[in-house]
């Protein structure tokens, strides 16, 4: 999709207005969190954490050694049949994708969510090509009708209610009629199983993403709880996976130990309903599954961060562990960030891929807290990467001139120990004297910023370093104990 | 063809220039780890032996809202699916893969209409034979070929899904090595792999209104696991 990262702060502004995108959030910040703990705990005692370990270093092998497993990679899946073609751009890919479609005279095409799929924005592509392209995810499927972007990498369609959900199927099915009951989540379930019934068992291509691509076997892997990935592989004639090169993983052992931390990240599930490898197309004896396997291998920007200091976000396995761990994201959601991927993870990959000009307020949208890296099953340091972003923004003079003047005063005094605390301990004491009536400020000259959507707490008079030098530390450092 | 070559050649040199040199080191790392496989942390809870392993596997899948009856004879098995779908009020249909491990039992001793091959949309419930399960998070494995069309385990609304105790292993990895000793050489490509090695954890599930869960969106709504112990 075009990005409308450059709308940032409209689109926060009026993100955090939205009483209904916030009961949403809040759903979303209480559920998986919860469960995720939940399912670390039903591991013995460390295995989480040694599985995490492990996964980082899979990873970060498979990414030194990427060019080789690449071709490794290609080798297996044409021993098996299929065909790989390598994309640099998205409209490369977007244009073999039609290629192939059209080659197989393709009037519909089922989908299972990709993420690369949204980053290239095939289904825009492929409609205006003549091609209809059908989500079959539930939450995809919802976003599609109502021509929305996902606003979470696992859920797309989690800012929405049910309510709103019963809306746009009554305004999409066409033969749905108009006094069928569907209150019950239950009912809004069965209306989209039986109308994509039909689209799966008569769509001639089916286009998955793959959550893996393994070296050793050729094989892409799928992982969901629905089963829709599998209807739209095993019923076209066709199947396309559509990935970024950064999916490759080393061998079926290495695969498996990536799973056991994805699913307990993401959704607190011990494992997904279905996780499925797919090695080429249907042999000839084989009863079903399609005639054409193919894979569209996408750089879209990744080979350029390899080798840099953002290399480290290629291990990314999408959970979205760190969107449902995000104050920000809490607050906000995912549409606000203005292009597929969102939160903590979104902020750091997006400038990467479409660039720190056309994305800049996002790592700025960061409070820090670290928690994401905390949470984070592949060890991602992100709140190092989004720090090394600013550092990008502030070199490149990207920021506003108020906020580099500020900083530079800032910086001047900060590098003056001595005088920083003779200027600001007296502003910590008035503001404590000042504040001590409510405890909090509502508003501050020169910090609208901060105290126009909440309030600042005031300080309670005295600095962390003036209590140290009082305490019994502050004493053995001035009596030469050290 | 050819702008696709380039492209390639293009990625490829852009990762060989961030990377370093080919110079046979790499290559070799490579290759080591290619045919070491090595496992990494197998998690506890799936090392069990005997009937316990059987036990954890069946309280899993339960957890994930698969059922699960365990018969002592595959001949035991056409009268639990009968059972089963009398009890659920379903058809007495079944679409089933035609899978030698399923052919012994006499299955004319019900009254269950039987028909094989792959799936159709109307079938309204699908019988297939697991290749293996896994203890640790009660999953099934299923693998495709001629005798085991895999839209059988997912375009019917129930699943019933047959497998021996003895093919019930502790972990992912173990199922892996089965699956590699028994089908190496197997692929006309050389490999082992079928088109399809499938994980099936419970039945078909989704969270996408509201983050609520509900079972059976696309998959199937129910999965019954018969499990035989005949040793």
């Amino acid at each position: 999709m075009e990005s409308q990262t450059r709308q940032f702060k409209s689109n926060a502004r009026a993100a955090m207005a939205d009483m209904q995108l916030a009961e949403a959030l809040g759903r979303l910040g209480h559920g998986f969190p919860l469960r995720r703990l939940e399912a670390i705990d039903r591991l013995a005692e460390d295995e989480f954490e040694k599985l995490r370990d492990t996964a980082r270093d899979i990873k970060n092998h498979t990414l030194a050694h990427l060019d080789l497993y690449l071709e490794e990679y290609e080798a297996r899946v044409t021993e098996a049949g299929g065909h790989v073609h390598w994309c640099r751009t998205a409209e490369d890919a977007r244009t073999k994708i039609l290629e192939i479609c059209r080659a197989a005279n393709a009037k519909t095409v089922t989908k299972s969510k990709s993420m690369i799929g949204e980053e290239i924005a095939i289904n825009d592509y492929l409609e205006a090509n003549g091609v209809a392209p059908i989500e079959t995810d539930l939450g995809e499927y919802i976003i599609q009708l109502r021509k929305e972007p996902p606003s979470h990498i696992i859920a797309p369609a989690v800012h929405l209610n049910k309510n709103q959900v019963e809306d746009t199927f009554r305004e999409a099915h066409q033969n749905l009629d108009p006094a069928r009951n569907l209150d019950d989540p239950k009912s809004l379930l069965e209306e989209a199983r039986n109308e994509l019934r039909e689209k799966f068992l008569n769509a001639d291509v089916g286009l998955t993403g793959a959550n893996f691509l393994i070296a050793e076997t050729g094989t892409n892997v799928l992982v969901t709880n629905e089963g829709n990935a599998d209807l739209t592989y095993s019923l076209p004639r066709v199947h396309i996976v559509i990935a970024s090169i950064e999916k490759i993983i080393p061998t079926l052992e290495d695969t498996t130990n990536v799973l056991r931390v994805l699913a307990r990240s993401g959704t607190g599930q011990d494992i997904t309903v279905y996780t499925s490898f797919c090695t080429g197309p249907k042999r000839v004896p084989d009863l079903d599954g399609p005639d054409e396997y193919h894979v569209v291998l996408l750089d879209n920007g990744r080979a350029d961060l390899v080798g840099t200091e953002f290399q480290e976000m290629l291990r990314c396995i999408r959970c979205g562990s760190c969107l449902n761990h995000c104050p920000v994201y809490g607050a906000i959601g995912g549409h606000a960030y203005g292009w597929v991927y969102s939160g903590p993870m979104g902020a750091v990959l997006i400038p990467g891929l479409i660039g720190i000009h056309e994305a800049g307020d996002l790592p700025n949208a960061s409070t820090l807290c670290g928690k994401c890296e905390t949470v984070c099953p592949m060890r991602i340091p992100l709140p190092r990467m989004l720090r090394a972003w600013r550092e990008k923004l502030f070199e490149r003079k990207a920021n506003s001139t108020t906020a580099r003047a500020g900083l530079a005063i800032w910086a001047w005094f900060a590098k003056r120990p001595r005088l920083y605390r003779a200027v600001t301990a007296p502003a910590v004491t008035a503001l404590a004297i000042i504040g001590r009536r409510r405890g909090r400020f509502r508003w501050l000259p020169l910090a609208g910023g901060w105290t126009g959507p909440r309030d600042l707490p005031a300080p309670q008079g005295d600095s962390f370093i003036a209590q140290y030098h009082r305490g019994p530390l502050g004493a053995a450092i001035r009596n030469g104990k050290s | 063809m050819s702008a696709e070559k380039n492209m390639r050649r293009a990625i490829l040199d852009d990762l060989k220039r961030a990377l370093g040199p080919d110079d046979g080191v790499r290559r070799q790392a490579v290759a080591d780890r290619l045919s070491a496989k090595a496992r990494h942390l197998t998690p506890k809870r799936g090392q069990l032996e005997g009937t316990a392993r059987i036990d954890w596997f069946q309280s899993e899948a339960e957890r994930v809202n698969a059922t699960v009856q365990r018969v002592n004879s595959i001949d035991a098995v056409p009268q639990a699916i009968a059972d089963y779908l009398a009890a659920q009020n379903m058809p007495a249909s079944i679409r089933m893969t035609p899978d030698p491990r399923l052919k012994t039992p006499a299955w004319n001793k019900t009254a269950l209409s039987i028909s094989e091959g792959p799936a159709t949309g109307d079938d309204t419930a699908g019988v297939s034979h697991a290749f293996a399960g896994v203890a640790e998070t009660g999953t099934l494995v299923f693998t495709s070929g001629p005798d085991s069309p895999n839209t059988v385990n997912y375009l019917p609304p129930a699943h019933i899904a047959v497998i021996r105790a003895a093919d019930i292993e502790g972990c992912y990895e173990d199922a892996w090595a089965k699956l590699r000793s028994m089908r190496a050489g197997t692929e006309a490509s050389g490999g082992f792999m079928p088109r399809t090695v499938n994980w099936i954890t419970g039945p078909s599930r989704t969270a996408d209104i509201e983050l609520t869960l509900f079972l059976g969106i696309h998959g199937p709504k129910n999965l019954h696991i018969i499990v035989i112990e005949d040793d």
